[in-house]
């Protein structure tokens, strides 16, 4: 959830919006993707940004420009360490927009990209990273259209950072809308989830333990494509549960349409490694983040067209249907368990900290 | 998964449930404690209690090192971290424990030089990478983190490190069942023994339990096949009238526990003569220091302490739910003052605080929702 992302239309503002966010000071939390930063986003960039109730907060908006609608959206890129096993931030600056825009029902057109970069970054290492965003847009089909360079001094800033600006065209006939949501329908996940967060915690090497896993960054654009051909105005959401996780996803969902979301835990594809690594560490696998899935509510008449369409597309055989959307719990993630349990997934709260024992 | 998933195998867990159910009965109503906040997580991760009769009665217990630490505590390690060139080093889930002036979190977000790390030669390594720094571990735990502590310290001492130090939260979980035991208000049948703390410390010290209050207590493991097995065991013992200590989790936990473990603890660390604990107030000889031998490593001798004593805010119950007389929803706050976000208590921090994990896991579930696969 960014605040480039939210979808209302701009409003005239009054000068007394209220603004409900009283944290007394911004902690990495408010960036963590999670609840912190829900509120953030709701609390004080919303009301004096967008108008005082913005409506559901998507990964895109939508605006008409003299009858033609373009899809935009924008994202900061700020990933440590810059590359990792499967991806780096240049690669990822690219399919993270392309992302955002697809998720919203988009085509991907055009990228403009800003660099902050430290004096002092070697330039093999900068050059790498262009090289990266020119191959994955070129493999996107999308265009680097303009761009904006700042340095800062040594020591204020981690290396680089990337801001993208990316606009789509939407795809027609499709509406992606969490109040559109309807008790029965069903949620899809496109494959295994945490493969990108728990790659990216091993990759900063302050775990002592190794594993045989790469981010899953990609473009998700084919995918969704595909899904939208098969299944077209029966796909009801979508979005790509990057920060977060698919709990934070699926949670604010399940508040914008106040409708609950059940998932059936044995249906959530996992990597064992990624699962091994979660049990060791206390973390929930629903939120760690991802970089190449998303998840999307299709109706129940579509649901076997969707994962059909889904498992015949490149990158898309590990397609489950994890769950369906149920009148109750109301706004709430159920998770059931294998055994006849059940249990409530809340958003991330902070960011996920191992615990000791 | 190996060695895990062999523990979840949904057959023999309803088989197990079946069991149980059978064995409890629906006349008597059995209260039994799980002492450890990993089974209290455990319950409410894989939503055992759906699974277990009514009168089956799990009532959360003591055994969260990180909520059983007193506020002031957490200030006075602060207040060290806050002299100039000293880093902060703790385990993740102390992060966002709050003190009078905020968690360790919101003193990073002010600029204290606060790390995570996993392990505490982890904090070690840092002592060694920053030559100009002093590394300040805060350790917490009971014996399954002692240990660690104490051969971390006896690295630190052999290879003359001389900008380390431990600011030692180590409690022992004995004194805390026997202030559990000694508490009025309090009726237990039977407990779920910690299965972490028993790898080091063994079995044999709960033996008093068993002979000297008649109270079962089956030491075990943290997957829902390992509880529910223990809770069986425990059935057959208070159907039988019986009372002994018995281990379900062999697999990991000898019955004499880890000498090795216990030896090193021996060789660093001397009993306090009382120790505070939140809820519980002060228990004599509950808590482990750093021994004179090792005194350069002690923060609180290396550092001035201010000691600080922090009553928890009023209308908070911490101390009720920590000693199982309240569930986490019963206390006044829970919810609206007290959520993972704004904690006021640290049993709403940690993961293996039954505030924390009631919250995250359990009181929204509104409805009994059908538990047939999607068509």
């Amino acid at each position: 959830m960014t605040l480039e992302s939210v979808s209302a239309p701009a409003k005239v503002l009054a000068e007394s919006v209220p603004i409900r966010f009283l944290d007394p000071q911004i902690e990495m939390a408010h960036g963590a993707g999670g609840k912190a930063s829900r509120k953030l986003v709701e609390g004080l960039f919303a009301p004096l940004l967008f108008g005082s109730s913005p409506g559901p907060l998507g990964d895109a908006a939508q605006v008409d420009i003299n009858g033609t609608k373009v899809a935009i959206t924008t994202d900061s890129f700020v990933v440590n360490p810059l590359r990792f096993p499967g991806g780096s931030i240049g690669e990822l600056a690219v399919n993270g927009t392309v992302n955002d825009l697809a998720v919203a029902g988009a085509k991907a057109e055009a990228i403009a990209v800003t660099f902050v970069l430290e004096a002092g970054l070697p330039t093999p290492v900068l050059e790498a990273e262009v090289r990266a965003m020119a191959r994955a847009a070129r493999d996107a089909g999308v265009r680097i259209a303009g761009g904006d360079t700042k340095v800062v001094e040594h020591g204020k800033a981690d290396q680089m950072y990337v801001t993208t600006t990316g606009i789509g065209r939407p795809l027609p006939g499709v509406t992606i809308d969490p109040c559109s949501v309807r008790v029965g329908d069903r949620i899809l996940l496109s494959g295994p989830i945490g493969d990108h967060g728990i790659t990216i915690l091993l990759a900063r090497g302050e775990l002592d333990f190794d594993a045989n896993l790469h981010s899953d960054t990609r473009s998700v654009f084919p995918l969704v494509d595909a899904l939208l051909r098969a299944a077209g105005p029966g796909v009801r959401w979508m979005r790509d549960p990057t920060r977060g996780g698919a709990a934070t996803s699926l949670n604010e969902l399940a508040r914008d349409c106040g409708l609950g979301m059940v998932l059936f835990e044995d249906q959530i594809p996992v990597r064992d490694t990624v699962r091994g690594a979660c049990e060791l560490l206390g973390l929930d696998p629903l939120h760690i983040a991802n970089e190449g899935q998303f998840l999307a509510v299709v109706s129940p008449e579509c649901a076997d067209a969707a994962m059909n369409a889904l498992k015949s597309t490149p990158g898309g055989r590990e397609v489950r249907m994890i769950g369906e959307v149920r009148e109750e719990p109301a706004g709430t993630v159920l998770v059931t368990t294998l055994y006849g349990g059940s249990r409530i997934v809340d958003m991330l709260v902070g960011d996920p900290l191992p615990r000791i024992c | 998964m190996r060695f895990v998933d062999e523990f979840r195998e949904p057959k023999l867990i309803s088989k197990t449930a079946e069991e149980i159910r059978r064995l409890a009965g629906t006349k008597l109503h059995y209260r039994m404690m799980e002492v450890c906040g990993g089974h209290t997580h455990a319950i409410y991760r894989f939503g055992l209690k759906d699974i277990l009769p009514e009168n089956i009665e799990l009532i959360h217990g003591p055994g969260c090192p990180v909520c059983v630490l007193p506020m002031g505590r957490i200030d006075d390690g602060l207040s060290i971290a806050q002299q100039p060139d000293v880093i902060f080093a703790a385990f993740g889930d102390m992060m966002r424990v709050p003190g009078t002036q905020g968690s360790p979190l919101e003193h990073k977000a002010r600029g204290m030089d606060v790390r995570i790390v996993y392990s505490p030669s982890d904090a070690l390594k840092l002592a060694r990478l920053n030559p100009d720094k002093h590394v300040m571990f805060f350790a917490i735990g009971f014996e399954t983190t002692a240990p660690s502590t104490a051969l971390t310290v006896m690295r630190a001492k052999a290879e003359g490190i001389r900008n380390f130090s431990v600011f030692c939260n180590h409690v022992t979980i004995i004194p805390a069942i026997r202030a559990i035991l000694d508490s009025p208000d309090m009726r237990l049948d039977a407990f779920i023994g910690p299965g972490h703390v028993s790898t080091v410390i063994g079995c044999r010290p709960y033996e008093w339990i068993a002979q000297n209050e008649r109270k079962p207590i089956v030491v075990s493991g943290f997957e829902p096949l390992d509880m529910l097995q223990s809770i069986v065991m425990l059935l057959h013992q208070l159907r039988a009238g019986e009372a002994k200590v018995e281990n379900q989790y062999k697999r990991v936990v000898p019955w004499e526990g880890n000498r090795a473990a216990l030896r090193a603890m021996a060789e660093v660390f001397q009993l306090r003569p009382y120790f505070e604990w939140r809820g519980l107030g002060f228990i004599s000889q509950s808590a482990l220091r750093i021994n004179d031998e090792h005194a350069e490593f002690d923060a609180e001798r290396r550092f001035a302490v201010p000691g600080i004593r922090v009553t928890d805010p009023k209308a908070a119950q911490c101390g009720e739910v920590l000693k199982g007389v309240l569930k986490p929803h019963q206390c006044k706050l829970f919810g609206h003052e007290c959520t993972p976000e704004h904690p006021i208590g640290a049993l709403m921090v940690s993961s293996e605080g039954s505030c924390a994990a009631y919250h995250n896991y359990e009181h929204r579930k509104t409805a009994m929702v059908s538990l047939s696969p999607v068509a």
